[in-house]
């Protein structure tokens, strides 16, 4: 504004070795460092008073417009933003059409586990108790959702593509204890149409099962 | 109605009535403001602004209020105890107190006001000062530098606004010739084939400029909001208050804002005279164009350097105050003899 007081008010110049000859600052205003430009108006912008005014009219006016702009909020609960297909959400343990499961017990997806967050304990198929082909099953299959990171490493390692990531990603519970998955849980089938798209991938062919025995998509 | 309010008992029983139901009118006009200033906030921004809680997000107010109200009643350790609950409540009885002559509108011969003084103006802008002790006490008794620094700002800010406010309103009052608030809202011209009310705007179009910016300093509103500001003293004066104490704070600022914006429609606007819109409409109407003003002005500006909030309350509004006054002055004495 007054420019004499400005000039009062600059600081002095910090003497370094570079500026030993340079003496005052080029433009000198309040609160910039000695030497720092002052940013120039927008072209076409008038100078002194009007154009101040025109300027704070001018973020009035900006302001408004978008005032009148259409909100571009996504409602959340009520809307949802289309995820990607290939999006990883929660863990699912697919079965076999046959309604046998797939997972065999091999206990790679733990293995490949980053964070440790799948236990897997195996258990021995019998002609009486077969829960999956081949000739273990995973007796207990438990994620513990609190430590996972969701990288999808245990579905890339799972060699019967028993277990995938689904499309939920609202996962908020009331305990601890409840985000522990087991395979009751797990088990729970996949949205029709995650499985129709697994189904269409190319997938290895069943693990071989054992003479005599049932299994994979061989007919009951 | 006259019989009523002029017999002694009558005249307290319609006071007390008045009283309460403007507690609730204001109350829930506070209320409404901040739930138009979130959502208009929002659409500046283009989101939204409150929508859950009831129809538009309409009951949010009751919802916060209902939350903070279960809040503790928390006193920091080592504070002044006694001037720590008195601050807030200096705020809130200063806020409410204005209201006392700012009258509401006609309806019929019914007169809608509590106390129809003769210094009505003047009476408001006494208890607006109440306000600088209110910030400044809750900032000491808080025992925390950044409450401390937030009521010394507000202090120097609102004295300094001060003046430049009540300067503004002098050639108005030179004009109509009262302090009556009613008197300067029915200020009517005889101007030749025109004769009837007339806002004041037209006569004293830089008094109103300068009421308009010293006005959003006296209400510590962005962009002067160098009280409270966050991002450099944690919320100032606000910091230590929590609970319904911080509601006492939040309410006096809004109650503050709605009275400086009637203020603006009663001084400059006519109050409730608009064309052919009812009284309490229109001055309803003007009110809350003057929120809007407010809200836009704080979704557009940020916050002064408090050097330059200075140099602009001392070294530009007050001279051209000044010289609004001197020339007003001439201008008068030269038409009117």
């Amino acid at each position: 504004m007054a420019d004499s007081e400005d000039q009062q008010r600059t600081p002095a110049p910090q003497p370094t070795a570079a500026s030993g000859d340079g003496g005052a600052p080029e433009h000198p205003t309040p609160l910039r460092r000695p030497g720092e430009r002052v940013p120039p108006k927008p072209e076409g912008a008038r100078p002194g008073v009007i154009g101040d005014v025109a300027a704070l009219a001018g973020g009035l006016k900006t302001t408004l417009t978008e005032f009148f702009r259409p909100v571009v909020t996504t409602m959340y609960p009520e809307d949802k933003t289309p995820r990607s297909e290939r999006y990883r959400g929660r863990h699912y343990l697919r079965r076999y059409d046959n309604g046998l499961e797939r997972c065999i017990g091999c206990e790679l997806c733990a293995a490949a586990c980053p964070v440790g967050c799948i236990l897997v304990i195996a258990a021995e198929n019998t002609d009486e108790n077969r829960v999956s082909p081949g000739e273990r099953y995973a007796k207990t299959y438990e994620i513990n959702m609190l430590r996972c990171i969701f990288c999808g490493y245990c579905e890339e390692a799972c060699p019967v593509q028993a277990i995938v990531l689904g499309p939920e990603y609202e996962l908020s519970d009331t305990s601890r204890e409840k985000f522990i998955y087991t395979k009751e849980k797990l088990l729970e089938p996949l949205p029709p149409d995650v499985e129709a798209r697994l189904a269409a991938k190319p997938t290895p062919p069943p693990h071989p099962t054992l003479p005599g025995e049932r299994g994979g998509n061989s007919q009951t | 109605m006259n019989q009523v309010y002029n017999d002694p008992i009558g005249h307290w029983i319609v006071v007390t009535v008045a009283i309460l139901l403007l507690f609730f009118v204001v109350l829930t006009a506070t209320a409404y403001t901040v739930w138009f200033e979130r959502v208009a906030l929002g659409r500046i921004q283009r989101r939204p602004g409150p929508n859950r809680v009831g129809p538009f997000g309409l009951m949010q107010l009751a919802a916060d209020g209902v939350k903070l109200a279960f809040k503790e009643s928390f006193i920091p350790a080592e504070t002044d105890k006694v001037l720590f609950v008195i601050a807030p409540t200096i705020a809130v009885a200063a806020a409410f107190l204005a209201w006392a002559v700012i009258p509401i509108g006609l309806w019929g011969n019914v007169q809608y006001w509590i106390a129809d003084l003769n210094i009505g103006v003047l009476l408001i802008f006494a208890f607006s000062s109440l306000n600088v002790y209110a910030i400044v006490i809750g900032g000491y008794a808080s025992n925390n530098k950044y409450s401390m620094l937030g009521g010394m700002r507000s202090a120097a800010q609102l004295i300094s606004y001060e003046m430049a406010l009540g300067l503004s309103l002098v050639p108005t009052f030179m004009i109509v010739g009262s302090l009556r608030l009613r008197d300067i809202a029915e200020y009517s011209v005889h101007w030749g084939w025109y004769s009837g009310p007339i806002p004041l705007i037209l006569l004293t179009p830089l008094g109103f400029v300068i009421y308009l910016m010293a006005a959003v300093a006296e209400t510590n509103r962005a962009p002067f909001d160098l009280p409270e500001a966050e991002q450099e003293l944690i919320g100032g004066f606000l910091t230590e208050y929590s609970g319904l104490k911080f509601v006492m704070y939040y309410l006096a600022e809004y109650v503050n804002m709605i009275t400086v914006s009637a203020l603006a429609a009663l001084l400059f606007f006519g109050g409730w005279n608009l064309w052919i819109i009812p009284p309490l409409l229109a001055f309803f109407i003007k009110i809350v164009l003057f929120l809007f003003l407010y809200i836009w002005l704080r979704g557009t500006f940020p916050r002064l350097r408090y050097d330059m909030l200075m140099r602009l309350g001392w070294k530009v509004l007050l001279p051209l105050a000044i010289a609004n006054v001197i020339v007003t002055g001439v201008i008068l004495v030269a038409t009117q003899g």
